[in-house]
């Protein structure tokens, strides 16, 4: 295969990273930017998405399709539903201290995880995709569904952007967000303010997992790359910005895409790891982020 | 007190806590309907800490905060905005990435008020009219003011906390803003209003409670103060 075509497919292998990375991690930044809570057990989430991606898919006969979009719609309200849960039960009690909130989730996350584990078991095992159309560029046949997802993603993101630009409950985020005692003194119940992003953020990593999960194994151990992915995005995008959440992710998906078909998969995390440490020293704030008030 | 009126906001008793630091010390205070009552006093006196207790954003450990005789205390904060309280906090406060239209929204927002208030409001600062899709952190720092007190009233309030509303400012804008207090005042609404300045306390209030050390000293009327300015003097060591 030649430069250009190669070029290509690393470019589109790139995009579908991005594509699930920009999810993830956006769920990872809207936790931290509105409720000031660094959630560690994030990558669980997305592994508990995959994992009941595939429960939901194997309990659904026919189709695969069908068991996918009943996981694709079940999985992320259930991952919902389990973070809101933690939330009450462990960071409101916590009064969302940012030390303490770190190590609770770190121990949600060894929770999670060994719960995954007993109940799920540790082998890792596949999702049939929905569909399995290949699209026949004149130099390589590329898997239709990847390219779903990449627009799949996109289509979220934009519906995220709605939500927290053009509506009521996005309004009453960023006003958390910006300031959460005046927000108060408006009447807005930031402790549901809280648990709503708690578990929106996990749902988003939720998604993404699902999305994922056809082209790659469900497996207890699966969130550990996507948190440590996420946290790359969301310093180098700035915190609590959609925008730099996204070109961040798109950033670092590509590099990751291209370097690793033309030199190694190490080198891209190598320079992955390397830009944040610019970031952080050159622009903390992160390249879209606001400086802190 | 000239004639006894009905009570806006009854406060007695009320001992306040930041973590260990008691703040404030068994503070009574009345405010009647339609005035403004001001507080005066030194830095670290209390003010602010009082009206934080009564939005809900302080626990208060002892006493009593009642609205028209509905009791404040225990309320979550955000239920205090929704019994007819609004609060202009020291600084403004506004969402400053969120346009002026958006922070009017949220002021709405917090008693489902409708177009009518929204109109009402920007009758009353018609600046803010042509500034609506501004962010408002570029507006100036007497316009941020305007908002911080258009947000407020957007809640339709019976009682309004106003933090320093003047400091900061250039002399024309302190003007624009005492003469809103006195219209809300015709309007019928109460107002707590804490000041620095003697002349910003002077021109608009109609009784003024000196706090010092977490309670309240003295109130007085504010021909009384007037008359005799020494009280001044001895709460706050300027006059």
């Amino acid at each position: 295969m030649h430069f250009g075509p190669h070029l290509l497919l690393a470019a589109l292998e790139g995009l579908v990273t991005s594509a699930v990375l920009a999810l993830t991690a956006l769920g990872l930044s809207l936790v931290f930017g509105v409720m000031r809570v660094v959630n560690v057990a994030h990558g669980e989430f997305f592994m508990l998405g995959a994992v009941l991606a595939w429960a939901i898919s194997t309990a659904i006969s026919g189709h695969p399709a069908l068991g996918f979009l009943a996981a694709l719609v079940l999985a992320p309200l259930i991952v919902g539903l389990i973070a809101l849960v933690s939330e009450r039960l462990v960071l409101r009690r916590l009064n969302y201290n940012p030390e303490a909130t770190i190590v609770a989730t770190i121990g949600m996350l060894y929770i999670i995880q060994q719960l995954a584990l007993t109940f799920y078991g540790p082998e890792a095992r596949p999702v049939e995709p929905p569909f399995s159309y290949r699209i026949l560029l004149p130099w390589f046949g590329y898997s239709g569904y990847k390219l779903w997802i990449i627009a799949a993603s996109a289509l979220l993101l934009v519906a995220t952007w709605f939500v927290l630009t053009r509506t009521k409950i996005g309004l009453v985020m960023r006003a958390t967000q910006y300031d959460s005692e005046t927000a108060q003194a408006f009447g807005i119940p930031v402790d549901r303010v809280y648990a709503g992003v708690f578990a929106l953020g996990a749902m988003l990593a939720a998604v993404a997992a699902v999305l994922i999960v056809p082209i790659s194994q469900a497996h207890y151990l699966m969130g550990q790359d996507p948190l440590l992915l996420s946290f790359i995005v969301v310093i180098i995008g700035g915190l609590g910005s959609l925008r730099g959440t996204v070109v961040a992710a798109v950033l670092i998906g590509l590099s990751d895409g291209i370097i690793s078909v033309f030199f190694s998969p190490t080198l891209a995390k190598i320079i992955a790891t390397l830009l944040v440490a610019m970031v952080l020293v050159f622009r903390p704030q992160g390249l879209f982020g606001t400086a802190s008030r | 007190m000239t004639q006894p009126r009905a009570e806006a906001l009854t406060i007695s008793g009320l001992d306040c806590f930041y973590g260990e630091v008691q703040v404030l010390y068994g503070l009574d205070l009345v405010l009647n309907k339609g005035e403004v009552l001001c507080l005066f006093g030194r830095n670290g006196a209390g003010k602010t800490t009082t009206l934080k207790a009564i939005m809900g954003l302080v626990p208060s450990r002892a006493g009593s905060i009642r609205l028209d005789g509905k009791e404040l205390t225990g309320l979550p904060a955000p239920d205090v905005p929704k019994a007819g309280v609004a609060y202009v906090p020291q600084g403004r406060r506004l969402f400053a990435e969120m346009t002026v239209a958006e922070n009017i929204e949220i002021g709405l927002m917090a008693r489902g008020k409708g177009k009518t208030t929204r109109e009402n409001v920007l009758e009353l600062f018609p600046l803010l009219r042509q500034r609506l899709r501004q962010r408002s952190g570029t507006l100036s720092g007497g316009e941020q003011q305007m908002l911080a007190m258009a947000r407020a009233l957007c809640v339709e309030p019976q009682v309004l906390l106003l933090d320093e509303p003047t400091e900061g400012l250039m002399p024309s804008m302190i003007a624009k803003i005492r003469e809103t207090v006195s219209k809300l005042r015709d309007l019928g609404v109460s107002t707590i209003l804490v000041e620095q300045r003697v002349d910003a306390v002077l021109s608009v209030a109609d009784r003024v409670s000196f706090i010092e050390n977490g309670r309240n000293r003295e109130t007085v009327d504010v021909e009384e103060l007037r008359a005799d300015p020494s009280a001044v003097r001895r709460y706050v060591g300027v006059g």
